[in-house]
């Protein structure tokens, strides 16, 4: 293809051989350890201070290294783990159901629609367990059973009940969690927590990655942080997309500058669409919010059977009601994966079915549930949901029955990381959302709570360990380092241009126009011709940009459309990437949907011979990115095409 | 609808500060008040003005970032409502809106609207947590808890951190924000261990921070917009008499 050029494959992951559920344990005792007296004397850098990044600044902390922690947001405890509503994954067959460590790893591979790496996605089976021990262990509010023990409920399209959950609110509980534990560290001076910092540059060092560039949102004051490793646990780029779940502030910057730097990019066109979301009011919308997907436990989804029936639902009778999932999709119903229902809502509205005043909606209906379980048992169940979904709408879903429309929700790829959990620049950790290593192209409810504490809790410790363990004591590097220097000068360099345009269109008009190319080209369904008129009208946009956006203001104090403009500016050229990844990939796999690959019933139809392979893209400064193929190999769950009917 | 707004502007911490009229017009009541914000901005930024710093990021009720004081109450007028998800159904034609920053001693004004809740971190450094390093936990059902206790821990751990209960109150205490932190982890067997020293500690570091005593008026739970109950501080008394009784004791 003419975007882009073809390098060599990514010949070591690093992964262990063997048998999948002894490759972590021997891993472990294989990994070199940091003598205690020594973490001392060592400093780790961690961006981002969500479920990831906050178990992960904590858990170093505690073993001993010196820590600090940077994130955006005024404190550590507002990191967007916090809105993750419905529950966490693990493996604890507390039901007697059927579950065990090999079925969660089985169904998020299969979930992932063949795309991940088997021996990462084990181990997150693995860890999975001690996850529910230690958020318990640090007083998380699960929810419980009348004799005490714990409740878990089926999220989904899993077969099973292995998500455990504090009401609507789990997010928020277990980054609590994670947030206590690392004020625990604050207090005891073994962190240092930088919040209302945004990090602005990578800095390498003989090519390891050995510090950041910050910006002091407040002051403005442009400082550089040096340390023996990097962790980036700096979350997803949705907001790519203007329209998301995503809190307003989550950006690709860290994750961007860090490619520009050399990390690969992997993956970066698997986005996940939420089937379940507040649909759009009009032109003002600033972001979309998401209604649980647990929901769809109780919920019947459904449209009118005419186009444009424009009774109220109420007036619809049984028969003249399509129950579209329930048709097309008997066995799993309702609770189909999210990039299935989000396609199946898709191509009831563009069929002329939808519902609302946009035609972009359709019903998600508590009727029968309201009727078989009574209205007391679903507002102890979903009860804040139903508030939060009036207090938007002004409409009471006891009554009617919500609209509900796909909205942006994660972003399954991210930066490229070998089984430690290394990017492919040494010393450059990435974890959490910000990596692209466990759901493939499509992630399974309540998995990302699962992956961002496993990578932050019990794994990234054991990696870091043995990478500053074998590199030995690095050289003592400080600000005034040629490359420390050169980086902080491209940061004042860009804000100084991005202050200098003065030009006559707001950040946002920018944004929003971004957003709404990359929704119609790389939303839902992709095809050649759309990413090919996308990559042009990016590349026109931003030209734009910088010729006409209009910052106000200075770079020395608190300047919220200077923040906003570098992270747009960085969005614009991930924007780029995403395109040419989806336009390269020619199949159809999860999140991913091109419509010139779908089987005859309009399902996602892979091609496991071309594309069996994670996509790395290396950054080169001229545009045209080279593609890294990681091939991937599937010894325990054998490719099928997946079918929920 | 068409209204007008009175804004707090302030360039900095040593800025004394001022209300500033803006009108608004064509605001569609489906828009939540900080859509409305954004809207205003988009204005003043193509008018060369400096657009209102507020703080806000999630916008669904949860993260707690936004806290703007609307007409004199802490996330305005709806109960249980966070500001971000105020919406502007809830105000008519015409109608005049003041907007100000959370204000109190320990909760120093950066700009506009914009505050510092440091001190709420440093609140929960002091004690608002389990010691529980990574890898020590036992099997998490070990230890049974009864679910009233479970359903009464969530209750108070619902808190946001957002710091309305600290505007609200006259004094600015934030002796409901650490209320709830010591009445979650009080209430479930794992908090046992620290009950005792978490109390002392985070009621010292709330009175280091600048918090205001708490007089029992209850402006704190009323403005709550996750409705943490005004008990929890009766809780946080008992344990705090009990822990001072243990200290003199030993």
């Amino acid at each position: 293809m003419d975007l882009y050029t073809e390098g060599d494959p990514i010949a070591d992951t690093r992964a262990p051989d063997g048998p999948v559920e002894t490759r972590w344990e021997r891993h472990r005792f294989e990994m070199k350890l940091v003598n205690p007296a020594n973490r001392r004397k060592m400093t780790v850098i961690v961006v981002g201070t969500g479920l990831a990044g906050g178990s992960a600044a904590a858990t170093l902390a505690e073993q001993g290294y010196q820590v600090r922690s940077y994130c955006y947001q005024d404190s550590p405890r507002r990191a967007h783990s916090i809105a993750a509503q419905g529950g966490i994954n693990a493996a604890k067959n507390y039901r007697n159901d059927g579950d065990s460590v090999h079925r969660l790893f089985y169904d998020t591979v299969k979930g992932g629609d063949f795309r991940s790496r088997e021996s990462n996605v084990h181990r997150l089976a693995e860890v999975s367990v001690n996850i529910i021990d230690q958020c318990v262990a640090q007083g998380v509010p699960f929810a419980r059973e009348y004799g005490g023990l714990l409740d878990t409920r089926s999220f989904g399209g899993a077969q099973v009940q292995r998500t455990f959950y504090a009401r609507g609110q789990t997010g928020q509980q277990l980054l609590l969690g994670a947030y206590q534990a690392l004020e625990r560290q604050i207090g005891l001076g073994n962190v240092e927590m930088n919040a209302r910092h945004e990090m602005l540059e990578l800095v390498l060092v003989d090519g390891r990655a050995r510090g950041i560039v910050v910006r002091d949102m407040v002051t403005g004051e442009i400082s550089t942080e040096m340390a023996d490793a990097v962790v980036l646990a700096s979350g997803g780029y949705g907001n790519v997309f203007y329209l998301s779940t995503n809190a307003k502030g989550c950006n690709v910057t860290a994750s961007w500058r860090a490619h520009r730097k050399g990390a690969y990019f992997a993956n970066p066109c698997y986005t996940q669409i939420h089937p379940t979301c507040i649909p759009v009011s009009g032109d003002h919308q600033s972001k979309l919010t998401l209604m649980s997907e647990s929901l769809r436990n109780d919920g019947r989804v459904w449209v009118p059977k005419a186009k444009g029936d424009q009774r109220s639902p109420r007036e619809i009778p049984e028969d003249e009601r399509d129950y579209y999932l329930e048709r097309i999709y008997p066995s799993f119903g309702n609770l189909v994966p999210r990039d299935i229902a989000s396609r199946a809502a898709k191509n009831v509205c563009d069929s002329g079915r939808g519902v609302g005043p946009t035609g972009l909606g359709v019903y998600l209906d508590f009727a029968d549930a309201i009727n078989r379980l009574g209205r007391k048992a679903i507002e102890a169940k979903y009860g804040n949901l139903f508030e939060m979904y009036e207090r938007i709408t002004g409409e009471d879903p006891y009554e009617v029955p919500m609209r509900i429309y796909p909205a942006v929700h994660y972003t399954m790829g991210g930066l490229w990381v070998d089984y430690d959990l290394q990017s492919s620049i040494p010393g450059l950790f990435v974890i959490g959302e910000a990596n692209f290593s466990d759901h493939g192209a499509n992630r399974l409810g309540a998995s990302a709570l699962m992956q961002g504490l496993a990578d932050g809790y019990f794994v990234l410790p054991n990696t870091l360990a043995n990478y500053l363990a074998s590199s030995g004591p690095l050289d003592k590097v400080d600000a005034s380092h040629p490359e420390a220097v050169a980086a902080r000068t491209e940061v004042e360099d860009r804000i100084k241009r991005l202050l200098a345009i003065n030009g006559d269109r707001t950040v946002d008009s920018f944004h929003r126009e971004l957003g709404q190319i990359m929704w119609e080209h790389c939303g839902m369904e992709r095809s050649e011709a759309g990413l090919r008129k996308a990559i042009d009208e990016i590349r026109a946009l931003r030209e734009q940009f910088w010729q006409r956006v209009r910052v106000p203001g200075d770079g020395e104090g608190l300047n919220q459309s200077l923040e906003k403009a570098g992270r747009v500016a960085d969005f614009f050229e991930l924007a780029e990437l995403m395109c040419i990844d989806a336009l390269h990939r020619e199949e159809s796999c999860g999140g991913h949907f091109r419509a010139e690959h779908q089987t005859p019933d309009g399902e996602a139809q892979r091609d496991d011979d071309r594309f069996a392979y994670v996509a790395a893209w290396e950054y080169t400064g001229t545009g045209e990115p080279v593609l890294h193929k990681e091939d991937l190999t599937f010894e325990y769950v054998h490719p099928t095409q997946r079918s929920y009917k | 609808m068409n209204l007008t707004l009175r804004i707090w502007r302030q360039h900095g911490p040593e800025d004394k500060g001022r209300m500033v009229t803006y009108p608004v017009q064509d605001v569609s009541p489906d828009m939540s008040f900080l859509e409305m914000l954004d809207v205003l901005n988009e204005r003043l930024i193509l008018d060369g003005e400096e657009p209102i710093a507020f703080d806000h990021d999630c916008r669904e009720g949860i993260c707690g970032m936004c806290s703007l004081m609307i007409n004199g109450e802490a996330h305005g007028p709806q109960r249980g409502t966070t500001a971000c998800q105020l919406h502007m159904r809830q105000f008519s034609d015409g109608d005049t809106i003041d907007i100000e920053p959370w204000r109190a001693r320990a909760f120093p004004v950066v700009k506009d609207l914009v505050v510092n809740r440091n001190a709420f971190d440093q609140i929960i450094a002091a004690g608002g947590y389990v010691t529980a390093p990574t890898g020590s936990a036992p099997e998490a059902h070990s230890v049974p808890v009864p679910k009233a206790d479970a359903d009464a821990a969530f209750e108070s751990a619902a808190c946001i951190g957002c710091g309305a209960c600290v505007a609200a109150c006259p004094n600015g205490s934030g002796m409901l924000f650490t209320a709830a932190k010591i009445t979650q982890l009080s209430l479930l067997p794992q908090g046992q261990p620290e009950r005792y020293t978490r109390v002392i500690g985070m009621v010292d570091a709330h009175d280091e921070a600048g918090f205001g005593g708490c007089t029992n008026i209850g402006e704190c739970a009323s403005a709550c917009p996750k409705g943490i109950p005004l008990n929890t501080i009766g809780r946080l008394n008992r344990d705090y008499l009990k822990a001072t009784a243990k200290r003199a004791g030993s």
